[in-house]
């Protein structure tokens, strides 16, 4: 074959292949993930049913790492101005994505050009609440929510002589000691250290993170949980970790495995833990509301959720915002969410979605999936517990957890530990407002 | 002999030298470049906005605690696992060099772990040691000692030290190995002759004559202490607990990907690289002079 003739018979494939493929009228919508597993499977569904539902959309998920790996993989591809369609972004990551004015589109803002029916109010306020702007305007659209629960051993419980499970803060500490002379390594331990201990604690006995809403009303936020109570909780635990009656399991949820082997009788993870307690635990288990002090008035207020919502990237074309939009409203359709919630295990997103779950008697059968929804939806949430906003939150975390390892090995008592993880914090904060684009 | 007949001009010499110069200009000058730019500003994750500050973000470097504590858990954690990898790597391969049975095996086993990611490696040792997990964890437990990388910042060092010096042995085995066979048998056996016991021979003739060797790992251990070891403190610490296992360059890693903190990250980088080249070049200045070619 020549040249020239090879290079007629390309151009003939190439015309060929354009015109045989249907792909040139179906606009591809990038969705980046953080889903592995069976919740990687219910990602992959979504998008087969929603691209099976219609020909002039296709939406394209891809995995990409953990929750912190992919909003890196995200910010390195607007860099490259390569930014997907939709990316799936952690709680945490809320502020870093909102402070990105131009690279990222609003989803209230998307809905309402795109003419697609969208009432914020069907939406759990508890739930869009944490993304959205203060004036109510959801920025990004929630995915997979859960909130923190106490899940309970109720063999080890009724093995040290207890009758019930815990549901303050003394009652844990004494539930603890008792469970702790069963099993000498842990009495009662938890995962998302900042998370349950100073996120959600905060939330729950109604206590601000920090000013402005807990940063929801501007970046000039500044944190200020070094309270009497914050610190009260951190002594307690300082002492029990001395024998052990609590055992630190660590900053993320790798010591959830001491659970479900039965070695810790209480241990204060996220509800999404649910799956994996079900296939596992060799042992009567349920799960409760996260304790509280009695002496805090107004205590328990309500919990706030983790987990991830998804963020619709800036600079995309017409076609592309058109199929978003319709994604969302399918995501948003009541079955979905409902058939959504029963096999993942995540918090449903729209009030008419959570009262059929609870109509078909689901709960009654199930009833510790339903365990963070009333915590979500205990009480009309406050300035203090809607949610948090910090810049920087995900190197945060580890900040506070750093401080918090401290006080519980000793080195700093409680009080000081809390001190530097705020003072520290703060600095961050001032970074932060410093480049976020205003 | 006269070399200028092969090459007529200099043209066709920086022709052929010109490949490897690309090679280092794209892969390493200019990376290098743009991370000293990079230190100077300040960005948000997004590059949306960025403001020019000159030396601030080194300033701020300097008055973080946590910057020193970094520095010196990067010598501690480099001084161990140097010596202690390149100790075992010496024993075994002066086992490994004797005539014995099977000794293809034993070398062939002990190139393994050289073959497994660090990552991998920190998952494996995160098995035995991760209490209520691992076996050796509960061993340690039972016998009294409170083994607790979690929360306990000796125990976590001792831990990554572990996994890293397994991981870097192999290596020195096999440069170890090559050296011991690359000296002359005649030597050792005048030697013994002589009348020198092993122990005497080990030391006054192969350990000087594996010095070149010894040389070039101590040069390429410091370098994997200090950079390499990046992905075993993720795996398996997290830099934690309290930042007691967070290297300089886990720092780097960490400010620059969890805190989107470009410019701080890129000022951290560029006192690393400073620090690696003087080390180095004291290595290159002095150390090198006390070594038998």
């Amino acid at each position: 074959m020549t040249f020239r003739h090879f290079g007629t018979a390309a151009a003939t494939a190439v015309t060929l292949a354009f015109a045989a493929s249907p792909a040139s009228a179906v606009t591809e919508i990038q969705w980046w993930h953080a889903m592995t597993g069976p919740n990687n499977d219910v990602v992959v569904k979504l998008a087969n049913d929603f691209n099976a539902s219609q020909s002039d959309y296709k939406i394209v998920p891809s995995f990409k790492g953990s929750y912190a790996d992919t909003l890196n993989a995200g910010i390195a591809a607007f860099r490259a101005g390569n930014a997907p369609g939709i990316m799936q972004v952690f709680e945490v990551g809320t502020a870093t994505m909102m402070a990105a004015k131009g690279a990222i589109k609003p989803v209230f803002e998307l809905m309402k050009e795109q003419g697609e029916s969208f009432d914020p109010k069907s939406y759990l306020p508890a739930i869009t609440g944490y993304y959205s702007t203060a004036k109510g305007d959801m920025l990004s659209f929630p995915f997979n929510s859960s909130s923190m629960v106490m899940w309970v051993n109720l063999d080890a419980l009724k093995k040290a002589g207890i009758d019930a499970p815990p549901k303050t803060w003394p009652e844990v500490f004494a539930d603890a000691k008792k469970l702790h002379a069963n099993s000498p390594t842990c009495g009662f331990s938890s995962s998302w250290v900042t998370w349950g201990f100073i996120e959600q604690f905060s939330a729950w006995h109604n206590q601000p993170i920090g000013t402005k809403a807990n940063g929801l009303d501007g970046f000039d936020t500044v944190l200020e949980f070094n309270t009497p109570l914050e610190t009260k909780l951190l002594e307690n635990l300082v002492e029990l970790q001395k024998d052990k009656s609590y055992d630190y399991s660590g900053r993320t949820n790798t010591g959830e495995g001491r659970f479900t082997s039965g070695e810790c009788g209480l241990y204060m993870t996220s509800s999404a833990f649910y799956p994996n307690v079900k296939a596992n635990a060799k042992f009567n288990y349920t799960a409760v509301p996260m304790p509280y002090f009695p002496d805090v008035k107004g205590a328990p207020q309500n919990s706030i959720i983790g987990g991830a919502s998804l963020w619709v990237m800036g600079g995309k074309s017409k076609e592309e915002y058109k199929g978003i939009a319709k994604f969302f409203t399918f995501l948003s359709d009541t079955d979905r969410q409902v058939h959504l919630h029963e096999v993942s295990g995540y918090l449903p997103i729209t009030k008419a979605a959570y009262e059929k779950t609870k109509a078909s008697g689901f709960y009654e059968k199930n009833p510790i999936l339903e365990v963070p929804l009333k915590e979500l939806t205990n009480k009309e949430p406050t300035e203090n517990s809607r949610g948090l906003r910090f810049g920087g939150m995900v190197q945060m975390r580890d900040v506070w957890s750093e401080e918090i390892e401290a006080a519980l090995a000793g080195k700093k008592s409680a009080k000081e530990a809390l001190d530097t993880a705020v003072s520290r914090g703060n600095q961050m904060l001032r970074q932060f407002e410093r480049t976020a684009s205003k | 002999m006269e070399n200028r007949a092969i090459f007529s001009g200099k043209a066709l010499a920086c022709l052929l030298v010109l490949p490897q110069l690309a090679i280092s200009l794209i892969f390493f000058y200019w990376p290098a470049a743009q991370a000293v730019w990079q230190s100077f500003l300040v960005q948000d994750a997004f590059g949306l906005s960025t403001e020019f500050v000159w030396f601030e973000n080194y300033v701020n470097l300097l008055q973080t605690p946590e910057y020193y504590q970094a520095i010196g858990t990067t010598f501690v954690f480099s001084l161990l696992v140097v010596f202690f990898s390149l100790a075992i790597g010496l024993l075994l391969a002066v086992m490994a060099n004797q005539n014995i049975r099977g000794v293809q095996i034993y070398r062939t086993f002990l190139i393994i772990p050289y073959a497994v990611a660090p990552a991998v490696a920190s998952v494996l040792f995160i098995f035995m040691f991760q209490p209520g997990l691992g076996m050796i964890a509960r061993a340690l437990q039972r016998n009294g000692i409170d083994w607790n990388p979690v929360l306990n910042g000796t125990h976590a060092m001792i831990l990554i030290v572990i996994v890293s010096v397994w991981n870097q042995i192999s290596y020195n085995f096999l440069f170890f190995l090559a050296g011991l066979q690359s000296i002359p048998k005649s030597v050792i056996e005048a030697a013994a002759i002589d009348g020198a016991r092993p122990m005497r021979r080990f030391w006054t003739i192969i350990f000087p004559l594996l010095s070149p060797t010894t040389f070039f790992l101590i040069v390429v251990n410091i370098t994997y202490a200090f950079f390499n070891t990046l992905g075993i403190i993720d795996t398996a610490t997290e830099g934690g607990p309290n930042g007691s296992t967070a290297t300089l360059v886990y720092k780097v890693f960490l400010d620059g990907k969890a805190g989107s903190d470009l410019g701080g990250s890129a000022a951290q980088s560029v006192i690393l690289m400073i620090i690696v080249v003087l080390l180095t070049a004291i290595q290159f200045r002095y150390v090198e002079k006390k070594v038998h070619y």
